[in-house]
């Protein structure tokens, strides 16, 4: 009779739920040969495999693309280029509405832009902006508008920062470095940006306002950029408490707010850098990316400049949690969606150097949430191997053996189907990767 | 009185045009008088997608990698209000604007 089953259940989670419930059900089970039982054990995980997918979204120099796989994700469609020639610093999927993809198209020549898609990426549009329209639009597009936020109603955020040469310098709009869809309203979206602040989005991308109390709180003359820019790169929202989100600028630190956003604190307590003045200031540090596992919000992973930390306390005290890595210099950390504990970083040489140690391109992923970590190379490049992997290349998804991808500068997306003990390159010859997400869709 | 319109054509850079969904030279209606300000309104009117990617949003200052021609002039540095060459506004010559040749 299990077989029969086959035809008519077709959700992962309902698998997994009336095998639960089998299992447990043992005076019925009990009727059934070994051979059914069996059957049915490899019917069930088979199944996740088959019918759950994985849809990779990967931001380059040059383009967007878009890598597509079934649960087993071993063999892969490609899609794209889109927005060709364009440089897409992130695009991310809506975690309530996975077709909706928010995309960060930005470049040097004619400033950001705003995409998006309803259909899983198959077809692409501005928001606000209705092309087939033959009659003048107007109010033209807003969704590429970011306007900072600097009046008396909401406190006059401070409009300088620090400069390379310690000078201030007023706040100037570069780009989109980070898109993150709200947990509940597929129209909710938060945009990072460079110069450092925080969007928000209420309509879809259509229009932005800057959330003002991050600038507000006054330590913005302190706050100066990296290499990269001052960018605010990482947004974390707690799936616990709407009311909490964390973000994370270089080169000023994490940030935390419980009210919505409204109000912000530093939240750098035991980070030590010692490149700034004061090594042990409130701001000032480098962050190059946060991370958490949803199912344990109060605990985050941080990649410094230098150092990997972790935090039980939602931010409040950091501690190094570097231990054996070969050098804890780099900007990628995740997280396993199945394992709170386990961590993944790319150890990379130095920031003088932006590759990774002897050639040899290395994951490390720590099992007990750091300290301890083990080299995880098989299928990784043994050699001659000098690209770098940037801070929101890398991504896990939410399978029950959990994948783990991470994107290069030398244009190879690598995915690891078993939590980082194999890996295999998805593509070889990309454009320089800026960012890689994983939306895993049932 | 009516307004005076102008047939007026501008050449844009290739990733404009894909933006845009378009091919080749843009024809606008632009009311006089003919200034680099009244055909980029009429452009960002007609092609909404391109607000901001020619001039900034806040100060409508020409973005620094691009360039505005015509008739064998630079014009990029001329105030906006300044009315542009005849040929322009007679739609005998194209408004060129040129992404600058820079970066990998």
């Amino acid at each position: 009779m299990w077989r029969q089953l086959d035809r008519v259940i077709s959700a992962t989670d309902r698998l997994k739920t009336f095998a639960q419930f089998l299992l447990e059900f043992k005076g019925g089970i009990a009727e059934e040969s070994s051979n059914d039982r069996e059957f049915l054990a490899r019917w069930i995980f088979a199944g996740e495999e088959i019918l759950s997918k994985v849809r990779v979204l990967v931001g380059t120099k040059k383009g967007a693309f878009i890598l597509s796989s079934d649960g087993k994700r071993n063999k892969w469609d490609v899609s794209g280029p889109f927005f060709a020639g364009w440089e897409i610093y992130h695009m991310k999927g809506s975690p309530v509405d996975p077709e909706r993809i928010y995309v960060s198209q930005t470049s040097g020549w004619f400033g950001q832009l705003l995409q998006a898609s309803t259909d899983g990426g198959k077809t692409w549009f501005q928001p606000g902006v209705k092309p087939e329209d033959e009659k003048p639009q107007w109010p033209p597009v807003k969704s590429n508008r970011f306007t900072y936020d600097s009046s008396a109603d909401t406190g006059k955020p401070l409009t300088t920062h620090q400069w390379y040469d310690g000078t201030q310098k007023p706040w100037e709009f570069k780009r989109v470095w980070h898109l993150e869809p709200s947990l509940s309203d597929p129209n909710t979206v938060y945009a990072g940006v460079e110069d450092a602040a925080i969007f928000k989005s209420t309509d879809a991308g259509e229009s932005w306002h800057e959330m003002p109390g991050l600038r507000g709180h006054g330590t913005g003359p302190d706050w100066q950029p990296g290499a990269g820019g001052m960018c605010l790169h990482s947004i974390i929202l707690d799936p616990s408490n709407p009311e909490r989100m964390y973000i994370a600028i270089s080169a000023a630190g994490a940030f935390r707010t419980d009210d919505g956003g409204k109000s912000w604190k530093p939240i750098n307590k035991g980070l030590y850098s010692k490149y700034i003045p004061n090594p042990t200031a409130d701001v000032g540090h480098c962050v190059h990316h946060i991370a958490m596992n949803p199912k344990r919000p109060g605990t985050l992973y941080m990649q410094k400049h230098w150092d990997v930390m972790r935090s039980d306390d939602a931010g409040d005290h950091w501690t190094k949690i570097s231990g054996n890595l070969p050098t804890d210099f780099g900007f990628v950390i995740d997280v396993n969606s199945n394992e709170p504990d386990t961590v993944y970083v790319v150890p990379i040489k130095s920031d003088s150097e932006h590759f990774p140690l002897d050639g040899k391109l290395r994951v490390y992923r720590s099992k007990s949430g750091g300290n301890e970590w083990e080299e995880l190379s098989k299928g990784l490049p043994e050699k001659d191997c000098y690209v770098n992997v940037l801070r929101d290349s890398m991504a896990v998804d939410k399978l029950d053996d959990c994948g783990v991808y991470f994107g290069t500068t030398g244009g190879q997306v690598y995915v690891s189907p078993d939590g980082g003990d194999s890996w295999k390159a998805i593509v070889h010859d990309l454009p320089a990767v800026l960012s890689v997400e994983v939306q895993t869709l049932a | 009185m009516p307004d005076l319109k102008h047939s007026v054509r501008v050449q844009i850079p290739y990733h404009l045009r894909n933006l845009a969904r378009i091919d080749g030279d843009v024809a606008l209606e632009v009311t006089a008088p003919v200034t680099l300000r009244s055909v980029l309104d009429a452009l960002e009117a007609r092609y909404p997608m391109l607000y901001g990617t020619i001039r900034d949003h806040e100060t409508l200052k020409r973005r620094p990698f691009l360039r505005f021609f015509a008739c064998e002039e630079d014009l990029s540095l001329q105030s906006p209000d300044v009315p542009l060459p005849e040929a322009i506004a007679e739609g005998r010559e194209p408004l060129l604007i040129i992404g600058a040749i820079a970066g990998g």
